[in-house]
């Protein structure tokens, strides 16, 4: 297993932190974050066109890069770096791993190019009741032959990204099982409606279908939620390792110029015992996510375990470092204009995006047979 | 990384898998002759000393071989724990250090498992603080007389030698009057009392020196240079504890636990935290591996080796506590003969030393945030200050300091 990235990969991550450093520092996230799309779409062209880092990890015959999941989570971490408000993890995540679990057909060609270049943007529309974002649960979500095509009854929330979408994918159950529709942004009966959401740089819907058209894509839609959940884990565990390193970063700059009774606040073994603990919750995330990554490109057997794990310990460290990250900045930081509260915004949606931490840990118990 | 290269360590791997499948013992006694045999047939083998010179006796090899070797070796339980201290401090010492006697001297029956060797630092009084040590060395004639108390001393009862540090001047600021000797152990005056630990066990000794002589030639590196001699050999201390890996055999592993789990039934919260412990432990190894991919590319772990530390010390407190939720009262109460519970006993009384030993958790936060995040260090109170003026150690008053610093001058 490679646990260190290649200078190319490197490279990657060099020239998508200029890229942020330049179009996505912390005023350009805040107002992103108030826009109505919630995100900039300016930048999303940027990323998608003139960096072409959308389509990494999707085939070259498919219009993506070809390049892989380590490259994937480099990107991801950048832009959870950053703190970016944007549909990645939605439509160039967990939209296109979906789609590329399925077999190869022309509904999810066509989709696949246009999400790998940005052009256009899906959500996954899955989960019913407030479950992970792969985790159908007992759906209600049905769909019904309707002529040539199919029609949808039912409710999806919370959708990441799913105002924003211009075409959804919706888990609806059939006659003859689970399946996977596309539905487009404008279908007849399709109500989209914005949830208040703990982290503003995040945007989740509510989204009902009241027979709306749909169409069915071919494959097994169990079998293609959990390959992509299992690579969605890894991107989404690089964007909290990423973010527990800023935060760390931030925390100790911070506790090396302020001084307090004659010190920096950083000479006290409270704060500095601290920020040792953030730093070695990082340096194991970062192992883990590294692993994952690399079992996701050359050893498909292993990322289940590797992906459960790193969803295990890195979603909890994330929240806990950025609750450190307020607490040891003080009143400042529990400012809305200081970004520590972002960041422990982030952490919570985060841990939370793909089941609670319960879910996830009973999870890993059932792939370890215990 | 030429192909050569490449097929030169294919190929040492190769014969030192089937080496160590042919020598190691397999059900190990762990007496100290079993270790001196062990040791002579790894060094007839070309396997003691592998990254050490060979003008010191040694194989002149990489990084890369060691690596091999602790790769390798971790599917065994070696018997060289008499060893371990010779071989991955003292002896790495006295070739960064040593004279060319001492080296001739000390370092071929060593290579040769002929002698055994152990570490002085520790005192009643200096643990974590290790320069604030007591122990005096007087000056007479052309050596010194060394009183004093040293503790925690693995080895200490069958060693032949061992390197202690002692302070040859009170008068300097405490890490300025420091020297590292070599002391016989069975000199006149010395005295090794085994010291019983939390667990009922004795794996560790109290030494006390009356009045024990040491020579100019025992001097290990310069006089009043000891605490950098001392820096020298903790180094070399961190890349042993964190480069071997021991068969794990306390019942604190995810493995052991999760098999108590399938033999007493889980409870789904027992099932949470066994899975939870799984992950830290996971992660943990996989910190490992890279830290190990990046020296073998050349990016020396440096301080990061105290994340490894500090984050094992925290995996066994994680375990005590699933192991209650798996255990129950099996782990309060059992039937003699329960080796089952009697693990998991002597793993929950010795997960504190995993804790304290080789730099306390605190310690190891300490140099993460100097050393690695840069943070400030804390007002020092005792820099620059004559060591025979500072309060050391659990004394609690100026009365009692002045009156125990009174001798230490030896007028």
């Amino acid at each position: 297993m490679d646990l260190v990235l290649t200078s190319e990969q490197q490279e990657l991550r060099a020239a998508v932190r200029d890229l942020l450093t330049d179009h996505a520092d912390s005023a350009r996230v805040r107002t992103a974050m108030d826009s109505d799309t919630g995100h900039d779409a300016e930048l999303w062209r940027r990323l998608g066109t003139d960096l072409g880092v959308l389509g990494l990890a999707v085939p070259e015959e498919l219009g993506g890069a070809g390049a892989g999941h380590v490259e994937r989570s480099v990107l991801a971490a950048e832009l959870g770096r950053a703190l970016v408000p944007s549909p990645f993890l939605a439509s160039a995540v967990f939209v296109l791993d979906t789609l590329l679990a399925l077999p190869a057909q022309p509904a999810r060609d066509e989709l696949a190019a246009a999400l790998a270049s940005g052009e256009r943007i899906a959500a996954l529309a899955v989960a019913e009741d407030g479950a992970g974002v792969f985790d159908p649960g007992p759906s209600a979500t049905r769909a019904t032959r309707s002529g040539d095509g199919w029609r949808i009854e039912g409710r999806k929330s919370p959708v990441l990204s799913g105002e924003v979408a211009d075409v959804l994918v919706v888990h609806a159950v059939t006659d003859d099982g689970p399946a996977l529709f596309l539905v487009e942004a404008g279908a007849s009966g399709l109500t989209r409606a914005r949830l208040a959401s703990i982290d503003p740089t995040r945007r989740l819907a509510r989204i009902d279908l009241a027979g709306t058209p749909a169409t069915r894509l071919d494959g097994d839609a169990a079998a293609a939620l959990s390959a992509a959940g299992d690579r969605g884990a890894v991107a989404l565990a690089a964007e909290q390792t990423a973010g527990i390193e800023r935060a760390m970063e931030l925390t100790v700059e911070y506790a090396k110029i302020r001084v307090q009774f004659g010190r920096p606040i950083g000479s006290y073994q409270a704060v500095k015992h601290g920020c040792a603990d953030m730093y070695a919750a990082w340096e194991q995330s970062e192992s883990a996510v590294r692993y994952a990554a690399w079992a996701a490109d050359h050893d498909p057997g292993a990322l289940p375990l590797a992906a459960a794990v790193a969803g295990v310990y890195v979603g909890p460290r994330y929240f806990e470092v950025a609750t450190g990250m307020v607490q040891y900045h003080g009143g400042i930081g529990y400012t809305w204009e200081h970004d520590a509260h972002l960041f422990y915004k982030r952490a919570k949606s985060d841990e939370l995006l793909l089941g609670t931490p319960g879910a996830q840990r009973a999870r890993l118990a059932g792939l370890l047979n215990i | 990384m030429t192909t050569t290269a490449e097929d030169r360590l294919h190929e040492y791997r190769r014969t030192l898998r089937a080496w160590l499948a042919g020598h190691v013992p397999e059900n190990p006694t762990g007496d100290v002759e079993e270790a001196k045999a062990f040791q002579a047939a790894l060094h007839d083998a070309g396997y003691s000393g592998i990254t050490w010179p060979a003008g010191s006796g040694g194989q002149g090899l990489g990084p890369a071989e060691q690596q091999i070797f602790a790769e390798e070796a971790a599917a065994f339980e070696m018997p060289v724990r008499p060893f371990l201290i010779g071989m991955g401090m003292c002896g790495p010492t006295i070739v960064d250090l040593g004279t060319d006697e001492q080296k001739r001297r000390y370092l071929p029956p060593l290579l040769r498992g002929e002698e055994i060797w152990c570490q002085l630092f520790s005192e009643p009084g200096a643990g974590s603080d290790v320069a604030g040590l007591q122990c005096r060395a007087v000056a007479d004639g052309d050596g010194w007389v060394l009183t004093g108390a040293k503790v925690w001393t693995s080895n200490a009862q069958w060693a032949d030698y061992g390197a202690i540090l002692a302070r040859t001047d009170p008068d300097r600021p405490k890490h300025g009057g420091i020297t590292m000797f070599v002391v016989d152990m069975r000199a006149p005056g010395l005295t090794v009392r085994p010291l019983v630990d939390m667990t009922g066990g004795a794996p560790f000794n109290e030494v006390y020196l009356d009045g024990v002589r040491v020579g100019p030639d025992d001097v290990l590196g310069q006089v009043n240079a000891g605490w950098a001699a001392a820096v020298t050999m903790l180094g070399h201390e961190r890349v042993t504890i964190s480069g071997l890996r021991q068969k794990r055999s306390s019942g604190l592993t995810f493995e052991a636990l999760a098999d108590l789990g399938r033999r007493h039934g889980t409870d789904p919260v027992a099932r949470d935290r066994l899975a939870d412990l799984y992950a830290h432990q996971r992660v943990l190894e996989l910190f490992n591996a890279r830290m190990r991919q990046e020296t073998v590319a050349g990016a020396a772990p440096g301080s990061r080796g105290s994340v490894g530390k500090l984050a094992g010390a925290m995996l066994l407190r994680r375990a005590v506590d699933t192991a209650g939720h798996l255990a129950g009262a099996n782990m309060v109460a059992w039937e003699d003969g329960d080796t089952g519970a009697a693990s998991l006993e002597l793993g929950t009384n010795s997960t504190p030393a995993s804790n304290i030993a080789g730099g306390t958790n605190e310690i190891q936060r300490g140099i993460i945030g100097d050393r690695i995040l840069g943070l400030p260090r804390e007002p020092q109170v005792d820099r620059g200050v004559a060591f025979r003026d500072l309060t050391v150690g659990t004394q609690t008053s100026a009365a009692e300091t002045s009156s125990e610093q009174t001798p230490k001058g030896g007028s």
